[in-house]
């Protein structure tokens, strides 16, 4: 019978992604209820040192695959040797991450192992020994709750939701072949362009502090750039902020843009169409700086400025810098 | 080229969704159908490498019958034929279902390069893609904003945006290529487009025809509104110096965040 709580982790450049963390501590969680063990799938090349670091966070066992074959991640080399192992170990649950990455590759699992799977999800927990998944759907209109008839049960969790709890285990380190057949390598990486900014990806922030079409021009962001970095955020955008050109595409925030769940999301002179909520509701705290005091967004915030944004948010950052210094 | 489409039929972005009493679905009056926005991306890519290489687009999409005007929508932007796969027992087919029965029909026809969206924004899954490169085992370049086809038609390259990065990817073809936003600006339907549309020829098939049995390995069991959220606080203060400060200090010592 398929036993055991399984994650897929997720490595660049040999550092393990906050993720693997989420996913480690939520499988303990899980594997705790069920009585089992958690094991952690590892591939790249030249990772077998970081294996330990997943132990901290409760798993038992890490199956680590390294190959050059498998750095940087492709989708055929990484679904192979996940498939493999997973196959060979038969576990009851499987969690990825649902970043770009974890996508690419839970889909590619889902077809070889031929089973279910939840994607995106906000929880996850056990109901009479059975996975039971709860995911946004509709873009956050409506939550669906999951069952699955097939093993392993599959879901990817939304980044920046689940906690990051210690827990630390013996841990142990095993090896596998990940039996790569090089004819079936059939994408490669040609070039890797890193965002040199430093800056936390979106989906990835703690903070975010977007802007709308209220900041009148590109210039306006200067404002939002400072606070930003006052409180250490990621700056992000509605929509209309990046058709008029003002911001790029990758800061857009909703439907048909990025869906974070940042801390402390603060939105200035936007004003909360559906598709933009859509993007940043599952957000912990919400702030909302907007000179009408009837814009929508005012009904999902749980602060509200009725003011001047090019007034407040300078003030704003004075205030937080004061506070952060104290 | 022979250039395939996956187009799904999606509740408009403006609309309220209703969870039945029940919490067995969505209410669906009321709600108007579109094109999923990322396969409009996909359509037009998939036109365009058509007028560069010649060829033809076929347009595959899965659902109940009101999903037929999606694709004359995809053929009046100026695809040549649609496969409609129509059947009640798909009703609420999970992403491996859908992803087989979509391969299923795929795997009849010729086909070079297939495009999907990145994420249908109903079930906002973003599996089906990756699912159904699997089942033709054929390999996959997701959430792309950019595509370039070698002139020998073999190889594709392609820019695929991740968290902090940017890569650029090659592929074989046959290959699944899922749009994301960047990709290009979708066309309307001209008016003529729109009358030939009524005149190209759509196939309908249902499971058995398609030699798919219907597993449902993961179902929702229970839809449920979103989490309410408390109502906020709207935070005063006779100047914007007043207000700003009074907010910064109910986000460190109330919210707790900074
Ligand atoms: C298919 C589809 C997909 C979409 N996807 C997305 C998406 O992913 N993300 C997204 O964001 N949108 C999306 N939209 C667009 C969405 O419908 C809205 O048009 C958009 O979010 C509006 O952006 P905004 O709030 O910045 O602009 P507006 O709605 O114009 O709001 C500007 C706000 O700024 C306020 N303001 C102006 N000046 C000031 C000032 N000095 N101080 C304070 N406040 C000020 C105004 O009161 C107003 O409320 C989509 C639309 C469609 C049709
Ligand atoms: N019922 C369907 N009919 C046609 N294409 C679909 C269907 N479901 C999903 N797809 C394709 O797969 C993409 C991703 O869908 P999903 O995995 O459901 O988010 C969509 O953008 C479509 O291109």
């Amino acid at each position: 019978m398929a036993k055991g709580v399984w994650i897929v982790t997720e490595q660049r450049d040999g550092v393990l992604r906050k993720i693997s963390f989420e996913l480690a501590s939520t499988a303990r969680k899980l594997a705790d209820q069920l009585g089992e063990e958690v094991c952690a799938i590892l591939l790249g090349s030249g990772i077998e040192g970081i294996a330990g670091e997943l132990s901290k966070y409760g798993v038992d066992k890490v199956y680590v695959a390294d190959n050059a074959a498998l750095e940087p991640y492709t989708t055929d080399a990484h679904a192979m040797a996940a498939a493999k192992v997973v196959k060979e170990n038969d576990p009851s649950i499987l969690l990825l991450g649902a970043s770009i990455q974890g996508k690419d590759l839970s889909g590619r699992l889902v077809g070889k192992l031929a089973t279910g799977m939840a994607a995106d999800c906000t929880d996850v927990k056990i109901a009479d020994s059975k996975l039971l998944a709860t995911r946004p759907m509709y873009a956050g209109k409506c939550y669906g709750e999951i069952v699955f008839s097939s093993t392993p049960q599959m879901a990817s969790l939304r980044p920046n939701v689940f906690p990051i709890v210690e827990n630390p285990k013996a841990g142990t380190v095993v090896k596998f072949d990940p039996a790569l057949d090089p004819s079936q390598l059939k994408t490669k990486v040609l070039e890797v362009q890193k965002d040199t900014s430093g800056k936390v990806d979106l989906t990835e922030a703690n903070f975010i502090v977007s802007g709308g079409r209220g900041m009148k021009g590109p210039e306006g962001y200067q404002i939002i750039e400072g606070l930003a970095d006052v409180i250490g955020a990621t700056v992000g955008a509605s929509r209309a902020a990046v058709d008029a050109g003002w911001r790029p595409l990758s800061d857009q925030v909703g439907q048909t843009g990025k869906v974070v769940s940042p801390n402390l999301y603060i939105a200035c002179g936007i004003s909360g169409a559906i598709q933009h909520l859509a993007g940043m509701s599952s957000s912990k705290y919400i702030v909302a700086v907007n000179k009408d005091p009837e814009a929508p967004i005012f009904a999902k915030a749980d602060y509200g400025v009725v003011d001047d944004l090019f007034k407040i948010i300078p003030e704003l950052t004075e205030a937080c810098k004061k506070l952060l210094a104290e | 080229m022979n250039i395939v489409a996956c187009v799904k039929q999606v509740p408009d972005t403006e609309a309220q969704i209703k969870v039945k009493p029940d919490g067995s679905g969505i209410d669906e009056s009321g709600i108007k159908w579109v094109m999923n926005p990322y396969d409009e991306y996909g359509v037009e890519e998939a036109l365009r490498l058509k007028e560069k290489f010649g060829g033809e687009v076929t347009v595959v999409s899965l659902g109940p019958a009101r999903v037929m005007e999606t694709t004359r929508t995809a053929l009046a932007m100026g695809s040549d034929k649609g496969i409609h796969i129509c059947d009640p027992a798909l009703d609420g087919a999970d992403a491996y279902t859908t992803a087989a029965a979509l391969a299923a029909a795929i795997a009849g026809i010729p086909h070079d390069i297939i495009f999907c969206g990145q994420r249908a924004i109903d079930d906002d899954s973003g599996q089906v893609g990756p699912i159904l490169a699997e089942l033709l085992g054929i390999p996959q370049l997701t959430v792309v904003t950019k595509a370039d086809l070698d002139v020998d038609g073999k190889t594709i390259k392609a820019i695929r945006p991740i968290e902090g990065a940017q890569l650029l990817i090659e592929g074989t073809l046959p290959c699944v290529v899922t749009a994301q936003k960047g990709l290009n600006e979708p066309r309307y339907a001209s008016l003529p487009g729109i009358m030939k549309a009524k005149k190209k020829p759509v196939d309908t098939k249902d499971a058995a025809a398609l030699g798919v049995t219907v597993a449902v390995k993961a179902k929702v069991a229970r839809f449920i509104p979103p989490p309410a959220r408390a109502a906020g606080k709207i935070v005063g203060g006779d100047d914007p110096a007043t207000k700003a400060a009074e907010l910064a200090r109910l986000l460190r010592e109330e919210a707790k965040v900074i």
